[in-house]
């Protein structure tokens, strides 16, 4: 499934990212999942909200670098070599995978994951064709 | 073959103007002395009189003036001649606290306007030529001092005045402008409206004499390439009368300062020591032949570098490089002259903005400086990797602007104090 992504910049100092959550949070948006990536000096947040426009807006709005990006979320089967049946299909078609997580909590045995690569919509439907959704 | 406004002037042997510039700076400074009591009170302060200058020699003697000097004397304090000589004033745009006013006699103007005329003459003008003047006029130097040139040479003049590009397009186009007057910037923004409107072939432009502001070379070069003529850099302050104090010719390898009328210095900011030519430094000017405002010394607090080789245009005045920063924001960073302007044209240039800080320090016994660059939409992505990318081509661009190594910190939008809603764009922990 395809979904929008907020990436958010984090300065490289505490309470950061506590002020991103507490804004969503005062705007009642739901978050599924974040993601943290960083270097020595700074990073970045990636976050799947609920109302991913307008959190966006709402986090530009209060100075912060943010956007969206598309990414596919995935089910991941529970099981031994589930991820690597999804990774196998995904390099056998060539596509490049940028980066990779999960996300928050798991239905009936199944973890979703997010991939992001240069074009989501070509990714999304190479797994469909095999039936992963 | 090369032509000039005034060439017997334009080409005298360095010695002769020597000769010429010590016989000028005697009468000048004997005419303050006697006609503005602010002056004689400075030379007085320091125990200098008339009798001590005898040529250019001795200008080390002579007290400067500052900008402080002219806020002290606004409005009359600095007039050297009566009010009936005196036939007109220029302004900067300045606030009122920072505002100077220029007094001219008629010499003075004519003076003003032949500078002017020798610029438009190194860059190919002719009494042929169609002169579209798009400076402001009024009090700003800039349409008053391109427009006087233009009639000293014999051009048609066009006293266009800034703003309204449809009709600064349609006269170029009409009446077939060979020679644009204006600032850069304005230059740039006209130069793609021509592409943009597909104007190109019905315009006929040759040269373009362009100051006022600092620009580089790369906008030079797009203007240039874009429009298919040449674009010449022209100095001047409203101090000194306005634009004309120096030009350049063909070579587009420094501005000719007009000897005859401006006596040049590079000093060292702190020392306040003279520095020899081809040094950095602070340029200071003596107006060697305005009559009503006889400024001796003037700190222009610009920085920059006198180069007295031969030109190949045969002009034989020195020339002065392209402006490097004002001297009251210079830092010395490892023993390099680092100016904020050239860190803020890089990141420009880079897509952040002109809202940063820098930070300079000492540790072990070095220096070190550190820029804090706001994150601007153009330059994020959700990509890591892209991101330092990024930020590596911004350390490689400011390396190559400054010769030393710069620490960069992104941070977030809007992050960057600001004091009175101006960033504090420098802080100096040496000094504190
Ligand atoms: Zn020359």
């Amino acid at each position: 499934m395809k979904i929008s992504q907020i990436t958010v910049f984090l300065e490289n100092r505490a309470g950061q990212l506590a002020e991103i959550t507490a804004e969503l949070d005062a705007n009642n948006i739901n978050m599924r999942a974040i993601n943290i990536a960083e270097t020595a000096e700074y990073g970045l947040a990636r976050i799947i909200a609920e109302d991913s426009e307008k959190a966006v807006q709402i986090l530009k709005d209060k100075g912060f670098a943010a956007m969206l990006t598309d990414v596919v979320a995935i089910g991941v089967p529970h099981r031994a070599g589930g991820l690597n049946d999804i990774l196998q299909i995904i390099a056998a078609a060539g596509i490049d995978i940028e980066y990779m997580y999960s996300l928050i909590g798991e239905q009936d045995g199944i973890a979703y994951m997010v991939f992001r690569t240069k074009d989501a919509d070509a990714l999304q439907k190479e797994l469909a064709d095999k039936g992963i959704f | 073959m090369e032509r000039y406004y005034q060439k017997e002037i334009e080409t005298m042997p360095r010695e002769e103007i020597k000769k010429l510039q010590s016989e000028k700076l005697v009468k000048q400074v004997k005419h303050a002395w006697d006609n503005v009591p602010y002056y004689r009170a400075k030379m007085e302060a320091v125990n200098v009189t008339p009798d001590d200058i005898r040529g250019i020699e001795d200008l080390h003697k002579l007290p400067f003036i500052t900008k402080d000097d002219l806020r002290e004397c606004y409005p009359y304090g600095m007039l050297a001649r009566p009010l009936k000589d005196v036939v007109r004033i220029q302004s900067t745009s300045g606030t009122t606290g920072r505002r100077v006013v220029k007094f001219y006699t008629q010499d003075d103007i004519d003076i003003w306007e032949e500078n002017c005329a020798r610029a438009i003459v190194a860059a190919g003008g002719t009494e042929e030529d169609v002169v579209q003047v798009c400076y402001g006029y009024g009090l700003f130097t800039g349409g008053a001092g391109l427009h006087g040139g233009a009639h000293k040479v014999g051009a048609m003049t066009l006293p266009m005045s800034s703003g309204n590009t449809d009709r600064q397009l349609q006269f170029m186009e009409d009446l077939q402008t060979t020679i644009l007057a204006c600032t850069p910037s304005y230059a740039a923004y006209l130069t793609e409206q021509i592409v943009e409107r597909g104007l190109k072939d019905k315009i006929h432009l040759k040269a373009g004499i362009f100051g006022a502001e600092a620009w580089s070379e790369e906008m030079r070069h797009d203007m240039e390439d874009t429009l298919g003529f040449k674009a010449y850099d022209i100095y001047g302050l409203t101090e000194l009368g306005g634009p004309g104090v120096s030009f350049e010719c063909k070579e587009q390898n420094g501005m000719h300062i007009n000897e005859d009328h401006f006596l040049a210095e590079i000093i060292d900011p702190n020392t306040l020591e003279q520095l020899p030519n081809g040094t950095y430094g602070e340029l200071v000017f003596t107006a060697l032949s305005d009559s009503a405002f006889p400024l001796i010394r003037y700190r222009t607090r610009d920085v920059c570098i006198l180069n007295d080789e031969p030109c190949s245009c045969g002009r034989t005045h020195i020339r002065m490089g392209k402006l490097k920063g004002r001297s009251d924001d210079m830092l010395i960073v490892k023993g390099v002259n680092v100016f904020p302007s050239q860190i803020e044209t890089v990141l420009i240039d880079k897509g952040y903005k002109a809202n940063y800080q820098i930070v300079v320090d000492r540790q072990k016994h070095s220096d070190t400086i550190d820029v804090m660059v706001e994150m601007t939409p153009e330059n994020f992505s959700d990509n890591l990797g892209e991101i330092e990318k990024k930020e590596k081509e911004l350390v490689a661009a400011l390396k190559a602007m400054l010769g030393i190594l710069v620490k960069v910190h992104l941070v977030a939008p809007k992050s960057i104090e600001r004091s009175e809603g101006k960033a504090v764009r420098v802080i100096d922990k040496r000094k504190i």
